[in-house]
């Protein structure tokens, strides 16, 4: 009785009109009270509260259908509030076996939103499906198409494949379109299930109805991503779409916004910008049609703007045409200007600025009258604007513009919340960086500030930055350990003491990422104690800080001890007596009893290293020799007067190894190493009897000890560059790779005696005046620099930046001689510095600059290519598509082709349709004649000449060289300023 | 009754219509989404796919992100490397980032002008009460997180059919004599 109630109740709701026919007013009340909830909590409360009622209801027996539609769809707004309603699938999954429309409808829609499509209910609509697919009723048809393209699976494609693929040629254009999309979707899914019914793509495309065409595109959007080479033949097919498309030759229900089927347009420009990308014949045949459309384009509305993004995009991406060059920078500026016309139109700035990015990797003059327009964007308080404006400038980064660049993507990092933007910026500003380091001293500030942004960062470093950043941190301590050349010593140890304070200063900071840790105590032990303004205490405290202070990790630690040893030693040999400081000791107490095996030994090391004499400590740890090369002795010629006194003295010749094959000396520190390379097989002969060692292996053990123990960490640093985890193996491979790691030591000893290289601490007051000379900044820079963030919004402010982004061309002459000078040191550390790439660059971009032409896109060819330099691609283009027959390169099938697919699309408006199939069926020809295709037999007799393939190469490779942006190209913006 | 969401509005230009975040999976669109200027979920739509977990955890970000966005700025987001265009009472769309932001935002106002040509002028109320009507009309301009028709009047026709044979449909069936025979 009370279903009556609720039945009469739903009878007045579906009188009162409106909407919302057919639902109780029990629903109504629920999505009214969720309306009116005041916080999710409350939201939350109800809906389960729905959610509970509804278990119960929907499990009852006999629920008519009518009110089972209600609950399903009252599952599908739990859902979509965020609930679980997993108990309700299979009612839902029932409900498309309904025959009735209304009901399956409902089931479909409630199934495709509530699975993915590997549950494990998928097998059981799967049968559904199939017969829907089959069904007379062509609403049914299109409800089970629409659902297989969310819900069929890899695994279930075959079950339906023949069926829509038999709907392809259905008469209902509702019903082909969304086969095709569900062929479409089924090649995503599974691209080899599908892939030898790729033709029906192209016949497709032939369609008569323009909305099966349209969708077609879609799919055949994603071949050609995937393969271009195999639809060169469709470009004329193409054009010829588009050009009629923008003749308005569709039903006028296409139009939208008084454009001409613009979301066609847009699919089409998109496939032609990717069947042109390099292909200078086929960018050939684009050329008319992309003129056409940027003249036809009503910029006014914002489809019509998107349609000439799309065409500055297509422009940019296929081979270059100096007046569709020239049209869609007016365009671009048409956005940029329109933007400051009216506040509101931030879209179109930054479509702007993105078109702008797109045509200044082809001309990079564009950027020029922009320039302001750009620094406004960067200045907006809209992010996405200053997010797009930072990709620009990343883009158009040199040499001359690297420090704003960088310093204000550096500042913007810090002031951004969000993670994952900082963690691409961050990279970027590396990677910037290092390419474009305009000197060694800059490069450090820029470290030093880019590693106090670590602190906000840590977690993204944990996850995405530690890639990038453990090379930078490598970088950034060899470095500091080289300084700037050899002949400079009072700058590198300026430099180097001004990092020491720096370092100590962040020392104070709470949290400090690891990465940045490893770094800090390094630099304090190579270097903390160098200029005697610290004293080795007081580092060595700073350091032990470090390791409690700060949660660090056994890495940061091992760096840790490293440099606390370091220190000891380096006070050592300079006669000073150390006291271990408590927690110093504690320290060492604790890191012996490290379950990491480095830090055991790194500990042992160290206390081993403070019972040495003073010489001894020298020579294992010398002064500032952290870029001396280690070279090993392997043959051990400096023992053979020792070796050669113990035999005289009677003691038995050293056996080699192979001679003693077999015998395991537990004593013996290379067992390890020769248990590896022994055969693995089992050993039956009985153990020989143990011998008494030879007596030279006595000392030469002890010295073994004692080396591992003193093998030098610093070095280990540079050894592992690359390979974090792995420290503590060089010192376990080098030793077992020759099996002679004793003699390791000493080998070293030899070469760190040299008393050169204690003097590098010199003093600081001459270095000063030295700096000054290395630190050439440019006053230009300089000066933009320093006031950059005074007063921002000032117009004659935002000129500057404009200059200094732009192009300093002032301070670029000064500025090359002394990167020039800056010789790297001739060790083989510096061969992997990018600044030694960057010193010879200039040079070679002056050369370059010299023997190229001005990068005016026009000449592109002229001294390289032989073949078709003269002519204007445009009288050629205009010679192929125009009314006339093409020239006589095209053979009479393509001509005939090319007319006839103008035809095509007369068909959408005039033809009826049942005349249409001999058309078509003629077009189908067409499009299915890859194989053997008249353009197929074209192309190689083109080639036959010489060879344009070859110049076109030729030609990218001139380009790339005159006018990339990052080619250090000094010409390139020299007049921006004058 | 109290009016919750007093205007029906125009929905193209100055809209009211609440949060549509449309945004697709793996292909062109993510996923489509709907929320209101209180952050209230009107319609979700995932084109690729997302686990439930997810979904909350994207509506709440985005929602954060979106809602919190003055006037006059771009319809458009940059969010964990994706793009994001909403318009006019927040629909939102997910999209990759080198895709055309603009046209998602042409599809968004098409879509709109469907609903509005469907409900006859479309207000929020239309969305919350039917919001299973507006995506049987989603499903007819975006498939699998392509758009696959752009003619207004087509995707019109072929709802109105759909209707028009639940409506007979309901007729043979849904006599208030056949469903009180039901209820008994």
């Amino acid at each position: 009785m009370e279903q009556l109630k609720t039945i009469g109740r739903e009878l007045a709701m579906g009188s009162q009109g409106g909407g919302w026919t057919g639902q109780s007013k029990e629903f109504l009340d629920l999505v009214k009270s969720i309306g009116e909830a005041r916080s999710k909590a409350e939201e939350d409360r109800i809906i389960l509260r729905e959610i509970e009622s509804l278990r119960r209801r929907i499990a009852e027996p006999d629920v008519p259908r009518r009110r089972m539609k209600e609950y399903i769809i009252r599952l599908v707004y739990a859902e979509m509030l965020g609930h679980d309603a997993s108990f309700g699938y299979i009612h839902a999954v029932k409900m498309t076996h309904d025959d009735s429309l209304s009901l399956k409808r409902t089931g479909y829609l409630a199934v495709t939103l509530f699975l993915s499509d590997d549950h494990d209910l998928i097998i059981l609509i799967v049968n559904t499906i199939q017969k829907d697919l089959r069904s007379d009723n062509y609403l049914i048809v299109c409800a089970a198409l629409t659902a297989a393209c969310k819900l069929i699976n890899e695994e279930t494609i075959p079950a339906v494949l023949p069926q829509v693929v038999d709907l392809l040629a259905h008469p209902k254009e509702a019903v082909r379109k969304k086969a095709v999309m569900a062929l479409h979707r089924f090649y995503q899914r599974s691209p080899a299930s599908v892939s030898h019914l790729i033709s029906n793509f192209r016949k497709r495309l032939c369609d008569n109805d323009p909305g099966v065409m349209g969708a077609t595109l879609c799919p055949l959007f994603d071949l050609i991503t995937a393969d271009v080479n195999s639809y060169k033949d469709l470009v004329i097919s193409f054009v010829s779409i588009l050009k009629q498309v923008a003749e308005r030759r569709l039903p006028k229900a296409y139009d939208y916004h008084q454009m001409a089927a613009p979301f066609i347009q847009i699919k089409l420009l998109k496939i032609l910008a990717l069947l042109g990308s390099g292909d200078k014949q086929a960018s050939g045949h684009i050329y008319n049609v992309l003129g056409d459309i940027f003249r036809k384009c009503e910029s006014s509305s914002n489809i019509g703007n998107a349609v000439l993004y799309e065409c500055i995009c297509c422009v940019s991406s296929i081979y270059p045409n100096a007046k569709l060059l020239d049209a869609a920078a007016e365009s671009t500026s048409k956005f940029l200007k329109a933007c400051l016309l009216f506040s509101e139109s931030h879209n179109l700035k930054y479509l702007g600025i993105d078109a702008l990015g797109r045509l200044i990797k082809i001309n990079p003059d564009v950027a020029e009258e922009h320039q302001l327009a750009v620094i406004d964007c960067l200045e907006d308080p809209d992010d996405t604007l200053k997010r797009k404006t930072f990709e620009l400038l990343y883009k158009m980064t040199k040499s001359t513009n690297v420090e704003v660049i960088v310093d204000r993507m550096i500042d913007y990092m810090i002031s951004i919340n969000d993670n994952h933007y900082k963690t691409e910026i961050a990279s970027r500003c590396v990677e910037l960086a290092e390419q474009f380091a305009p000197s060694n001293q800059w490069f450090i500030q820029f470290s030093v500030s880019n590693n106090f942004t670590f602190q906000t960062m840590n977690k993204v470093f944990e996850h995405a930055g530690d890639l990038v950043n453990v090379r930078v941190a490598h970088n950034l301590m060899r470095l500091i350990a080289e300084g700037f050349g050899e002949d400079d010593e009072g700058a590198d140890s300026q430099l180097r003491s001004s990092a020491v304070n720096s370092y100590l200063r962040i020392l104070g900071e709470p949290k400090l990422p690891s990465l940045f840790l490893q770094v800090i105590c390094w630099v304090l032990g190579e270097y903390g104690t160098a200029d005697g303004k610290y004293s080795a205490s007081y580092i060595i405290g700073k350091l032990c800080d470090v390791t409690e202070a700060h949660l660090c990790n056994d890495t940061v630690k091992a760096y840790a001890i490293s440099a606390i040893m370091k220190i000891c030693a380096f006070e050592i040999a300079a006669g000073r007596k150390v006291e271990m400081l408590p927690e110093c000791q504690s320290l060492i107490d604790e890191l012996s009893a490290s379950h990491s095996t480095d830090l055991q030994q790194r500990a042992y090391e160290l206390q081993a290293l403070l019972c040495l004499h003073s010489q001894a400590v020298e020579s294992v740890i010398p002064l500032d020799a952290s870029c001396e090369d280690i070279e090993v002795d392997r043959n051990l010629s400096f023992l053979d007067s020792f070796v050669q006194q113990s035999i005289e003295k009677g003691a038995r010749p050293y056996i080699p190894e192979i001679e003693r094959s077999g015998m395991f000396s537990v004593s013996n520190y290379t067992s390890q190493h020769q248990h590896e390379t022994s055969s693995h097989t089992l050993r039956f002969e009985a153990y020989e009897l143990p011998k008494p060692s030879p007596t030279p292996a006595a000392p030469q053990i002890s010295v073994s000890t004692r080396t591992t123990d003193l093998v030098p960490v610093p070095e280990t640093t540079y050894y592992t560059e690359n390979n974090q985890a792995s420290k503590l193996q060089p010192v376990l491979d080098a030793s077992s790779a020759d099996h002679g790691i004793k003699l390791h030591l000493v080998g070293v000893q030899k070469k760190w005696g040299r008393p050169t290289y204690s003097a590098s601490s010199s003093t600081t007051s001459s270095s000063e005046k030295k700096t000054n000379g290395v630190t050439h900044l440019d006053g230009v820079s300089l000066q933009s620099q320093g006031t950059l963030y005074d007063s921002k919004g000032q117009q004659s402010e935002k000129q500057k930046l404009a200059a200094s982004l732009f192009g300093a061309s002032a301070g670029k002459t000064e500025k090359k001689p002394t990167s020039t000078q800056r010789a790297p040191k001739a060790n083989t550390a510096t061969a992997e510095r990018p600044g030694v790439a960057r010193a010879v660059s200039p040079e070679i971009s002056k050369q370059k600059a010299a023997s190229s032409p001005p990068p005016d896109l026009l000449d592109l060819g002229e001294p390289i290519s032989t073949t078709t330099p003269t002519i204007d691609p445009f009288e050629q283009l205009e010679g192929l598509i125009g009314p006339t027959p093409g020239p006589s390169t095209l053979d009479n099938s393509v001509t005939t082709s090319e007319q006839k697919a103008p035809d095509l699309m007369a068909l959408y408006t005039d033809t009826p349709p049942s005349s249409s199939s001999s058309i078509s069926s003629g077009l189908g020809d067409l499009h299915s004649a890859d194989k053997n295709s008249p353009m197929a037999k074209n192309v190689p007799s083109i080639k036959k000449g010489p060879n344009p393939q070859d110049s076109l190469q030729k030609d990218a490779t001139a380009r790339h060289v005159g006018v990339t942006p990052t080619g250090n190209n000094p010409n390139l913006f020299r007049d921006l300023l004058g | 009754m109290v009016r919750l969401y007093p205007n029906r509005c125009q929905l193209v230009g100055s809209a009211f219509i609440s949060g549509f975040l449309i945004s697709l999976v793996r292909s062109f669109i993510h996923f489509v989404i709907l929320i209101s200027r209180q952050g209230k979920v009107r319609l979700t739509k995932w084109y690729s796919p997302y686990q439930q977990k997810e979904r909350s955890t994207v509506i709440r970000e985005l929602s954060g992100l979106i809602l919190t966005r003055g006037p006059k700025l771009c319809n458009f987001v940059e969010w964990k490397g994706f793009k994001v265009v909403y318009a006019s009472l927040y629909f939102c769309i997910c999209i990759d980032p080198d895709d055309n932001e603009l046209e998602i935002l042409e599809i968004i106002h098409h879509f709109v002008e469907i609903l509005d040509r469907y409900f006859g002028s479309v207000c929020e109320l239309d969305l919350i009460f039917n919001f299973h009507k507006a995506y049987y009309i989603l499903d007819e301009i975006l498939i699998a997180g392509e758009l696959q028709e752009s003619s207004k009047k087509t995707v019109a026709r072929l709802i109105a059919a759909q209707d028009s044979l639940v409506e007979t449909a309901k007729e043979e069936t849904g006599s208030i004599s056949n469903m009180i025979s039901q209820a008994m």
